[in-house]
Order: structure tokens, then sequence, then C-alpha cells
């Protein structure tokens, strides 16, 4: 059969019940989409299927028939990022990467579906089936409330104010500082 | 027999799934699949000749003029959003939005217990509401009640088309979760009240969700929330499994049935 990944349609041959998170890395070597749990409980795997965020490890081949598949090789290239994308990169909410392809697509749904800005609520909604394990979501939160409101690239990004020190700093001798 | 020896069954209406089923002795039926998907992954999927998958049956509308009646393939976001209370509560308290815009009523209502704890979370609120479930053996279609139907759901394969119910006139929903949104809700208890009482019952007890009849004789009687939950556990030897202890179930019941009563307006 055809799938159709990225607006590009691709011949598989997959047996029907083979997940689609499988097809996409196995045999066209789309490799954004990860393996996490396998049993639809972490988010790593979610891609766009209509434009809707799904797990793509509860999705059995048979059942995404002539769907759009968008993963995050098809909502932006280097140079020419997607809005959450760029958010992303500028504030530094991506640590070890595994969860980001998912966190991603579930925000670019979320920030379409909305078509303005996102409050908190709506992310940590939208999110809750997503884990990131270095635990980084202060960021990815405000990344995606930063893309909804269209405060990527150029914007200066509002760093927060380290912390008055109250006494000066003790030097210890010997130490390298 | 491999995965890949499975025939694959795709209906395009619900007639065409009663009739693909027959006596349903052969087939896996496979509705929305993140219960499915898993066993696949695990190597556990219940093998069987033919795969009956219901993605393209139709069987996905919600009708709430008068009666309700809903589609086994509607999806839990589909309920969540219906309004039909206590199911939408129920519906809303699964998982989250992705996993919810994939599961169905069909799926969710012949979900066996899994390993670690029970499954089937709008089974309470299914009882509660009285729902009778429309469903298919050998192609001859009946309604049976939710209570009969999940009694019988291990002796006899049928295959589910939707379930009917009355609109309550008021209903309340309460629940215990682990922290995270994937984790099954360790207990629930649903209340309706119908035109003629209050049903209460509870997920999470019990293999499946069962009522809980002295707290509702208690609330015919006029009995106050506090006193009504006192029975709730009359009856009821709660297990112990991978969720809680059967100790946590006893002491945390009580309190999510009072909940669910003074939600209701009624203790």
């Amino acid at each position: 059969m055809q799938l159709n990944v990225n607006g590009v349609s691709r011949a598989v041959s997959s047996p029907p019940l083979t997940s689609l998170l499988e097809v996409l890395r196995e045999e066209l070597a789309v490799l954004s989409p990860k393996h996490g749990c396998e049993q639809g409980g972490c988010g790593a795997c979610t891609v766009l299927v209509d434009g809707e965020p799904r797990r793509s490890c509860l999705l059995p081949l048979a059942a995404v028939g002539d769907a759009r598949i968008t993963t995050v090789e098809g909502l932006g290239a280097p140079g020419d990022l997607a809005p959450v994308q760029s958010a992303f990169h500028d504030r530094y909410a991506a640590q070890c990467g595994y969860c980001t392809s998912g966190m991603l697509l579930a925000a670019h749904a979320l920030i379409e579906r909305k078509g303005g800005p996102v409050d908190r609520d709506e992310v940590l909604d939208a999110l809750s089936g997503h884990v990131c394990r270095c635990t980084g979501y202060v960021k990815i939160v405000e990344a995606v409330m930063a893309a909804s409101r269209g405060q990527v690239g150029a914007e200066p990004i509002e760093q927060p104010l380290a912390p008055e020190p109250s006494q000066p700093e003790i030097e210890i001798a010997g130490s390298p500082a | 027999m491999g995965l890949s020896d499975s025939e694959i069954l795709m209906p395009a209406s619900g007639a065409d799934a009663v009739r693909a089923f027959g006596d349903g002795r052969d087939v896996t039926v496979f509705a929305g699949g993140t219960i499915l998907m898993p066993m696949i992954a695990y190597r556990r999927y219940p093998q069987r000749a033919r795969t009956l998958m219901l993605g393209r049956a139709g069987l996905n509308q919600i009708s709430a003029d008068g009666n309700v009646a809903v589609g086994a393939m509607t999806t839990l976001a589909a309920i969540a959003g219906s309004g039909v209370e206590p199911l939408a509560a129920a519906a809303r308290d699964v998982a989250d939005p992705e996993i919810r815009a994939q599961a169905t009523l069909g799926g969710n209502l012949c979900a066996p217990p899994s390993r670690q704890g029970p499954r089937g979370d709008l089974q309470a609120a299914l009882l509660a509401a009285r729902a009778e479930v429309r469903c298919a053996v050998a192609g001859r279609e009946r309604i049976e009640p939710i209570d009969e139907f999940l009694a019988g759901l291990d002796a006899e394969p049928r295959l589910v088309l939707g379930v009917e119910l009355e609109r309550p006139r008021r209903a309340a929903y309460s629940s215990q979760r682990r922290p995270h949104a994937h984790s099954y809700a360790v207990m629930a208890v649903a209340c309706a009240e119908l035109a003629d009482g209050v049903r209460v019952a509870a997920a999470g007890v019990a293999k499946r969700a069962v009522r809980l009849r002295s707290v509702e004789r208690a609330l015919a009687d006029g009995a106050a929330a506090e006193q009504a939950s006192a029975g709730a556990l009359d009856g009821l030897e709660p297990q112990d499994d991978a969720l809680a202890s059967s100790w946590y179930r006893r002491e945390v019941l009580p309190v999510l049935v009072r909940r669910a009563i003074t939600q209701l307006g009624g203790g």
C-alpha cells in the first residue's frame, strides 16, 4: 500500500497490524518518532495524522489508510523552522531530545487548532501524555506558549534574573575559582 | 500461527461488521487499538484466525435527543464532550487527549482486566446510568442490561454495536487516580438519578464494575452522604493489585462514595 508521509507517497509492504511507528522507522527510515514505551504512555512516538496528534505506536498500518502523516521531518527544515521548533531552540526546551519530536508535534497541533495564544493549562492538557525524563517541562511549556504568541527567532529572550547575592561570595582557599 | 496470518476484515458498515463477526469464535475484534497494539508489541495479542477492524464500520454516532444512544466506535473524546453525564466525566478521566481521541466506547466496555489492574473506565458510569448494550451474536442483534452483558462477557463472544440509556436527571462521578495521565484510575464511583431513584456503581473494587446496592438502599431511605457511604463495602472484597492494596481500597471507597453523593447534591 501507499503511505502519505510528509507530503510524499511512499510504498510500504509491512503486514497490516504493524504499528505506524515501526513502519516509519524500520521500513521508511523516518527516525524522528521514537520508540519509548510502546504502549501509548510516553508520547515519544506521536505523529500528526491528518493534522491531529496520535501515538504512532498505537496505530496499525491498516487503520492509517490514505491519511496524511506528518513527522518532525515534515514540520520544518534547517533555516526554515516551524514556530514551535524555533521556540524550542531559542528557549532551550530540548535536553536529551528523546521526547522532543512528540512534544513538538503535539504542541504544533495545539497551536494550529487554537490559532492564537494558548494558555498554560491548555499546554499542560495537550502535553499531559508526553513524558520528559530529563524533566525539562518548565522550558517546554514556556516555549509552546511563546510559539503561540509568535515570540520566536528575532524576539529577544527574557532571561530569568539571577537572584541578587545577599552577601559577598566566600572565597575558599585553594578553590579553582 | 504468526500475527501476519490473521485475516484482516475491514467492514464498511455496522451490518457488514455483524456478518463478518459471525459467532465470534475465531475473531479478534479491533476497535481503537489502544489496548491491542501494546499487546502486539509485547507478544500477547489474542491471536485468532480473523481480525475484525471496525475503524470504517461507522458505529460512531451519539444521539442525545430524549434517550441517549452511543455507537460502539464513538471515541472517549467524543463522549467526554457530549455532556451526557456521568459518562462524560468518566471519559474525561481517561489518559490524555491523544488516547481519548483513539480509544472507543466498545473497546473500553469489553476490555478485560489487565495483569496489573482493572480496566474499563466507563463501566461504573454505564452501570449507574442503567445502560443497555446493543450487541450481535451469530447475526442476531439483541439488547441486554449492562450488568448481564458484563457478567456474560467471558462466556460468549458478542459484538458490541453501542449502548442506550435514559439520560439521568442528575449525575456525579468521583475517582481516585495516581498522578500520571496514563495510570488507570485506582477506583471510581458514579451516581445517576433516574426516574425511579439513585443508582451508585463503583469500578476498581472487583474484576469488573459493581453496583453498590447498600448505598442505593440507604439513599432511597433518605440517608445523608456520610451515613449512606458507610455501607459502601457491603459484600465487597477489594483486591490487591499493582495499583493499590485491598486495605487502601477499603479506606478510600467510602470517601469516593461520599464525595459522589455530595456532588450529586442528594446527600
